[in-house]
C-alpha cells in the first residue's frame, strides 16, 4: 500500500497544473479554429498539425503521466509516434507534389 | 516431464469444471486455451461461410452472361467474401486461435497477462462477426462496395455500409486488445531462463504482429468513424463533391490495411519456423536472422501502403518512393525463405501432414511474393492493375500463405489441443486435392489478368471462357479438398485415436506437457536452459 501511495504522490502534478494545462488546451483549440479563417495556403496543414502536436504532447505527458513513467514506455511511445510521423510525411509527399 | 498417467491430479482443460456449467463454461472462461478454441471454432465457421460465397462467385463466372445470379448480387457476394475472409478469418486466424492457445505454453506461463481482457476481445470478435453478417439481412441490403470500402461510392450507396463499417471497427478493437495482451505477456511472463533469444520463433512472429495490431489498427478505426460521420452528416472529408479528398481515404485505409497484410502473414511465418525444425530434427538455420526479419517486415511494412494506389492519381514522387520500399520489404521475406530451406538441408525429413502444408506454403508464397514485385514495379503495375492478376497475387499470398499455414498449424497442434489423432492418409489426399485445385484456380487467374480480365466484373468477354472454366473447375476441386480435410478433423475429434504427449518429436515447451494440456499448463513453471529447437538425439544419431 505504501508503494502505491508513493507512486501516486510521485505522479501527482497538482490540481493547479492540471487546470492550467486544461486552459492551455482550450486556448490552443480556439487558436486552431481562428487560424482556419486565414488563407495560409500550404501552411494551413502544417500549422494545424503543429498545434495538434503540442496539444497531444501535453495530454500524453501530463494527463497520461508518461512524463513520470519508465524509459521502456517512453521508448515504445516514441516508436509509435515516429511511425505516425512518417505516415504524415509520406502522405504529405503525395498531397504537396500531386 | 509430466505424464497424464503418472499424475493423479491431472485434469485436462477440456474436462475442467469451473463455476459455470454447459456452454457458459466456455463463453465465460478466461482460460487462454478455451478462448483459443472458441476463436478457432468461429474462424472455421466463418471460413466455411466465406468459402461458400467464393463457390457461388466462381459458379457465376462459369458461363458467359448470367449463370446463377444478377450483377448486384455478385457485387454483394464478392464484398462479403472479402470482408469475412479478411476481417473474420485471416486477420484473427493464427494469432487469436493458435496464438492464444500456444503463446503462454511456449513461453512457460500459466495464462496471458490479462485473461479477462482476452475473453472480452473474443466477445468483441463475435459481436463484430454477427454485425457483419447481419448487414446481409437488414433493410438497405448487403454492402456492395468491395471489402476496401472506397469512397465516394461507399458514401453514396444505399446498402448497409455503416453497419459493416461498425463491424470492422469493433473487430479492430478486438485485434488491438489481443495485441496489447500478447506484448505484455511476452515481456512479463516468460519462464525463468527464457531470454528473448531463447523464445520460439512463433513467439517472435506474434510479438511483431502484436505491435502492428496496436499501432496500425487505430488508423482504420479513425477512418471508419470519419466515413460513418460523413455518411450521416454529409461533412466533406472524403467526398470530392463536398470539397473532400477521396485519395486521402485510400491513404488512411491502406496505412492500416497494408500492415494488416503482415498481421496476416507474420504469424504464419512463425508457424513455419516451428514446423520445419520439428520435421527435420534440426535447429533452425539463422535463428536471429529469422527473428529480426520478422521485426524488419513489421517495420518496413508500414511504409509501403501506397503501392495499392499507383493508378489512383497520386504524385509521381510518392509512387517512386513507395515502389522502392515495396522492393525493400522483399529482402526480409527472402531471408526467411532461404533460412527455412537451409534448415531442411541435411535434415532427417519426415513428410508428415503439417510438413506437406509447409512445403505447399513455400511454393505458393514464393509465387505470390514474386508476383508482388511485378505489381510493385510502376510500369507493370499500370498494365495489370485492377485485373485478375491482382486477385491471383493476393490469393497466392493470403490464401496460399496464411490459410494453408492455419491448416498446417491445426494439423500440427491438433493432437496437443484435443489429445486425439487424425487419419494422416486422408489428410494427405485432401492436400493433393487442395494443391491441384488451388493452382488451377489462381494460376489461371494470373493468365486471365495478364490478358486483361478485370476483377469484380460480373461478366466477361468470350475469349476468357476457357480460362474461366478451368478456374471454376479448379475451385471445385479445391473445395472438395477442404471438405475432406475438415471432415477428417471432425471425425478425429469424436473417434480419433488417443494422441501421445509428443507425437512429432517436437522440442518446444508445449510438447513437454500432457495432451490435452491441464488447466494451468504446467505443474511447475519450467526453467529454460537451452534454445527452443534442441534435438540432441538426432545429432548423436549422425
Amino acid at each position: 500500500m505504501e508503494n502505491v501511495q508513493e507512486i501516486q504522490q510521485e505522479h501527482h502534478s497538482g490540481y493547479g497544473a492540471y487546470v492550467l494545462i486544461w486552459l492551455t488546451l482550450i486556448g490552443l483549440t480556439i487558436l486552431t479554429v481562428s487560424v482556419a479563417g486565414f488563407e495560409l495556403g500550404k501552411l494551413t496543414l502544417v500549422v494545424a498539425l503543429g498545434i495538434a502536436a503540442i496539444k497531444s504532447g501535453l495530454v500524453i505527458n501530463i494527463f497520461m503521466h508518461v512524463k513520470y513513467d519508465d524509459k521502456i514506455f517512453k521508448f515504445f511511445i516514441g516508436v509509435a509516434l515516429m511511425i505516425l510521423m512518417v505516415a504524415f510525411v509520406f502522405t504529405s509527399l503525395d498531397v504537396f507534389f500531386r | 516431464m509430466t505424464n497424464p498417467e503418472t499424475h493423479s491430479n491431472y485434469v485436462s482443460y477440456l474436462d475442467y469444471q469451473g463455476k459455470h456449467k454447459g456452454i457458459w463454461a466456455w463463453l465465460m472462461s478466461t482460460d487462454h486455451k478455451r478462448i483459443g478454441l472458441m476463436y478457432l471454432s468461429g474462424i472455421i465457421l466463418f471460413f466455411l461461410a466465406g468459402m461458400t460465397l467464393g463457390f457461388l462467385m466462381r459458379t457465376e463466372m462459369l458461363t458467359h452472361g448470367k449463370t446463377i445470379m444478377d450483377a448486384q448480387t455478385y457485387n454483394a457476394i464478392f464484398t462479403l467474401h472479402g470482408v469475412i475472409m479478411i476481417f473474420l478469418v485471416i486477420i484473427p486466424g493464427i494469432p487469436a486461435a493458435f496464438g492464444n492457445f500456444f503463446l503462454p505454453i511456449q513461453i512457460g506461463a500459466k495464462d496471458v497477462s490479462f485473461p479477462r481482457l482476452n475473453l472480452f476481445s473474443f466477445w468483441l470478435y463475435m459481436i463484430g462477426g454477427i454485425l457483419a453478417l447481419s448487414s446481409l439481412f437488414l433493410k438497405g441490403g448487403p454492402i456492395d462496395t468491395g471489402w476496401t470500402f472506397y469512397v465516394p461510392y461507399s458514401l453514396r450507396t444505399n446498402s448497409n455500409v455503416s453497419i459493416a463499417l461498425l463491424a470492422a471497427f469493433i473487430l479492430g478493437f478486438s485485434s488491438i486488445l489481443t495485441g496489447l495482451n500478447f506484448v505484455t505477456t511476452i515481456h512479463r511472463l516468460r519462464a525463468p531462463g527464457m531470454g528473448f533469444f531463447k523464445m520460439p520463433l512463433f513467439i517472435w512472429a506474434l510479438y511483431s504482429t502484436a505491435w502492428i495490431q496496436i499501432i496500425a489498427t487505430p488508423v482504420i478505426g479513425i477512418t471508419i468513424v470519419l466515413v460513418i460521420i460523413e455518411r450521416l452528416l454529409s461533412i466533406g472529408i472524403f467526398d470530392p463533391a463536398l470539397g473532400g479528398d477521396p485519395i486521402l481515404f485510400q491513404h488512411l485505409f491502406w496505412i492500416y490495411s497494408h500492415p494488416a497484410v503482415y498481421i496476416m502473414i507474420l504469424p504464419a511465418m512463425g508457424v513455419v519456423s516451428e514446423i520445419i525444425p520439428t520435421f527435420t530434427k534440426r535447429d533452425i538455420f539463422g535463428y536471429k536472422a529469422i527473428a529480426f526479419s520478422s521485426l524488419a517486415i513489421a517495420f518496413i511494412g508500414y511504409f509501403v501502403w501506397a503501392h495499392h494506389m499507383f493508378s489512383s492519381g497520386m504524385s509521381d514522387l510518392s509512387r517512386m518512393i513507395f515502389s522502392l520500399f515495396t522492393f525493400l520489404v522483399a529482402i526480409p521475406s527472402g531471408v526467411k525463405v532461404f533460412n527455412w530451406v537451409a534448415t531442411m538441408y541435411k535434415g532427417s525429413i519426415e513428410p508428415k501432414v503439417p510438413f506437406l502444408f509447409v512445403m505447399m506454403f513455400i511454393f505458393l508464397f514464393s509465387i505470390g511474393g514474386l508476383t508482388g514485385l511485378v505489381l510493385g514495379s510502376l510500369s507493370t503495375n499500370i498494365h495489370v492493375h485492377g485485373t485478375y492478376f491482382v486477385v491471383a497475387h493476393f490469393h497466392y499470398v493470403m490464401f496460399g500463405g496464411t490459410v494453408m499455414i492455419m491448416f498446417a498449424a491445426l494439423h500440427y497442434w491438433f493432437p496437443k489441443m484435443f489429445g486425439k489423432m487424425y487419419d494422416e492418409k486422408r489428410a494427405k489426399i485432401a492436400i493433393a486435392f487442395i494443391f491441384v485445385g488451388f493452382n488451377m484456380l489462381y494460376f489461371t487467374m494470373f493468365i486471365l489478368g495478364y490478358m486483361g480480365m478485370p476483377r469484380r466484373y460480373w461478366d466477361f468477354l468470350p475469349e476468357f471462357q476457357l480460362g474461366q472454366t478451368i478456374a471454376t473447375i479448379g475451385s471445385y476441386i479445391m473445395i472438395t479438398g477442404f471438405l475432406i480435410l475438415i471432415h477428417n478433423l471432425a471425425k478425429a475429434l469424436f473417434k480419433g485415436k488417443k494422441a501421445e504427449q509428443n507425437p512429432w518429436g517436437g522440442s518446444t515447451l508445449e510438447w513437454t506437457i500432457p495432451s490435452p494440456p491441464p488447466i494451468e499448463n504446467f505443474e511447475e513453471i519450467p526453467v529454460i536452459t537451452h534454445g527452443p529447437y534442441y534435438f540432441p538425439s538426432a545429432k548423436e544419431a549422425k
